[in-house]
């Protein structure tokens, strides 16, 4: 599904060239719950901003699903976000006056869908998400942390991705939200097989993945299956 | 979309209603002005129109093509002679021939009242020529001409200045350069025009003028009343070249002006004046503008990190650019919308307060409308292509 060939990237600002990746590879198969982590300045951020198709390597190959990303240009990267990956990121990123029912459809507006199937796209995804329905037609600021997480997911859900990236998705907010968002995440893992990557630098977020992957230096220095996976507690949605 | 841009649009009502301020002042100035101007326009029209449509004016002296009516020279050229008005007369489609001489003198009345006036010396065709018709009492003869009479007929402005509005100046004496004149007549009013009065004037036999007044035999207008309005490029081909022979000159001494000739003059006159309003106010406009820009580029920094989720999610450079070139359109388009209403009521208050006739024509509403839509899309562009060429992965974690 996602396949990482010697990736490198480099910025090079003057005369200075950094490495922010040296030489990555990384298969990811279909279906499956990883987590990237690695403390900052790892590089971390790097390989989730070309996973999810926001950058392109330096040098390297980066295929998703089938398909060569590695050298498009910015339109078509933004038409593959579009259509294979859905974000999820720490601090939410809503839409500040749009209702939650219009935030979710939002990615179906650049897919040019009509209307009326947004909306009702829309809705499929904010039940998968597990998210009340008494809530659609608010505004994200009525809402908490953990439920605006929730539109967050519903609208990485909306226009069904290969793949949804999660940035850090606990990082803003207190470990009993946290975990109701990470079992939200291992729902849409077991009951729809949906393929997750889940960036972050807490061990014990990392944990509830099938797989984590440590990145330090630029360099993956650590690829271990999970042995004791962690199962989030619901807490009963917030 | 559209959806979006107006959410967004009054998600900050106080900025978006004072950043339009600009385009709403500029369009309403710019209808108002032209508005005044084609009023102005209409009116001088309508006016010259009323002096008679079938009429030709033969001047003294040669006035060039394109310098107007203005540099004619009128008055010190002393080519027009009586003789010329029997050969005009004679010319087929010729329905009837007025000719004038024109003095300005100072006119005192019994009563002590004094005026300084257009003295016009003149025939019994003037009155149909002209177009004018008397009030009261009797309009110049034939025998007055013949007899030098000391008979004049008054317009009705000139009758109040020297007797009042209470005294009837019918066969009161008036003095005209200190010669006794007898009031045999009083105009109807023809109304003026702002820059000529037609109903400020007086009409004394044109034998009494020459001989009596001022002593000169030359004539400073020849007015031709055409039979019919088609003939009139004919007849004014062939009163030229009549006057040419009675003159026996190879290259005219006289000018004849047509009525269209004066009025391509005069609108010539207000549109440069129409132009040079509009265009005061269109700097207005540039003005607002650049409001424009202003607050888009400060919407696009403070919407940074809403850029940068739509390009995660998916929108392409050219969604982004599109998205806040429609907002700039919207807020300029409705700039305009309110500018056409608010400089149509000026023009109405004009009209109706200040007694200058006004219009406001379609036209000048959908130019409005397209500038300020314009408007938009030129100062709206540079911010809409700031916006879209930010860097995803910078936008979306600027604080």
């Amino acid at each position: 599904m996602i396949e990482c060939r010697n990736i490198e990237k480099v910025y090079q600002s003057g005369e200075v060239e950094t490495y922010a990746l040296r030489s990555v590879s990384l298969s990811v198969a279909d279906g499956e719950f990883i987590s990237i982590t690695g403390p900052s300045g790892s590089g971390k951020s790097t390989l989730m901003n070309i996973i999810g198709c926001l950058d392109t390597p330096t040098k390297g190959e980066y295929l998703l699903g089938g398909e060569n990303v590695s050298e498009l240009g910015s339109d078509e990267l933004a038409e593959i976000r579009n259509r294979k990956i859905g974000f999820v990121f720490q601090s939410f990123h809503l839409l500040r006056r749009a209702t939650v029912l219009r935030n979710v459809a939002l990615p179906l507006v650049y897919a040019s869908v009509a209307k009326s199937e947004r909306l009702e796209r829309a809705a499929a995804a904010l039940r998968a998400a597990a998210f009340p329905e008494q809530f659609w037609n608010h505004l994200p600021n009525q809402l908490s942390g953990g439920m605006m997480q929730r539109v967050a997911i519903a609208r990485a859900l909306v226009n069904d991705p290969l793949l949804i990236l999660a940035d850090e998705p606990t990082g803003n907010l207190d470990t009993k939200t946290g975990d109701v968002i990470l079992d939200t995440l291992q729902r849409l893992h077991r009951d729809e097989a949906r393929t997750i990557i889940l960036i972050t630098h807490e061990s014990y977020v990392a944990e509830h993945a099938q797989r984590v992957i440590q990145v330090r230096d630029g360099s993956i220095v650590g690829d271990i299956p999970v042995k004791e996976r962690r199962i989030a507690n619901n807490h009963d949605h917030v | 979309m559209i959806e979006e841009t107006r959410v967004s649009l009054t998600a900050n009502k106080a900025r978006s209603g004072l950043t339009i301020l600009g385009i709403v002042i500029g369009i309403a100035s710019v209808i108002a002005m032209v508005s005044i101007g084609e009023g102005a326009k209409g009116s001088i029209q309508s006016s010259i129109e009323g002096l008679g449509s079938n009429l030709l004016t033969v001047l003294p002296g040669f006035v060039q093509p394109g310098r107007g009516i203005v540099s004619s020279g009128r008055g010190t050229a002393q080519t027009l002679k009586n003789e010329d008005i029997d050969a005009l007369s004679s010319l087929e489609g010729v329905k009837a021939v007025s000719p004038e001489l024109q003095r300005r003198f100072q006119i005192t009345s019994q009563i002590g009242n004094n005026t300084n006036s257009t003295v016009v010396g003149a025939t019994d065709q003037y009155a149909a020529v002209r177009t004018v018709e008397v009030e009261n009492g009797v309009f110049l003869s034939p025998t007055h001409e013949r007899s030098m009479s000391r008979v004049a007929v008054l317009g009705p402005t000139v009758a109040k200045d020297l007797f009042g509005e209470d005294i009837d100046p019918l066969n009161k004496t008036i003095r005209i350069n200190k010669v006794n004149f007898k009031v045999v007549g009083i105009l109807k009013s023809k109304g003026g025009s702002g820059f000529m009065n037609l109903d400020d004037m007086i009409l004394v036999p044109l034998s009494t003028m020459q001989k009596i007044l001022s002593g000169v035999d030359y004539l400073s207008t020849i007015a031709l009343a055409v039979e019919d309005k088609n003939q009139m490029p004919a007849v004014q081909e062939a009163a030229s070249a009549a006057l040419l022979v009675t003159h026996r000159v190879s290259e005219p001494d006289f000018s004849i002006i047509s009525q269209a000739d004066i009025l391509g003059a005069l609108s010539q006159v207000t549109t440069t004046f129409t132009l040079f309003l509009a265009s005061i106010a269109g700097i207005s406009l540039i003005v607002g503008g650049i409001g424009i820009m202003n607050m888009m580029l400060t919407t696009v920094t403070e919407r940074t990190r809403e850029i940068g989720l739509r390009m995660a999610i998916g929108a392409r450079r050219r969604d982004i650019t599109w998205q806040f070139l429609m907002e700039a359109v919207m807020l300029t388009f409705l700039g305009g919308l309110i500018g056409v209403l608010i400089g149509w009521l000026i023009a109405f208050a004009v009209a109706r307060f200040a007694g200058i006739a006004t219009s406001v024509s379609w036209q000048s509403v959908l130019i409005a409308c397209g500038v300020a839509a314009g408007i938009g899309i030129v100062f709206g562009y540079y911010p809409a292509r700031r916006a879209a060429r930010l860097n995803p992965i910078d936008a979306l974690r600027y604080e």
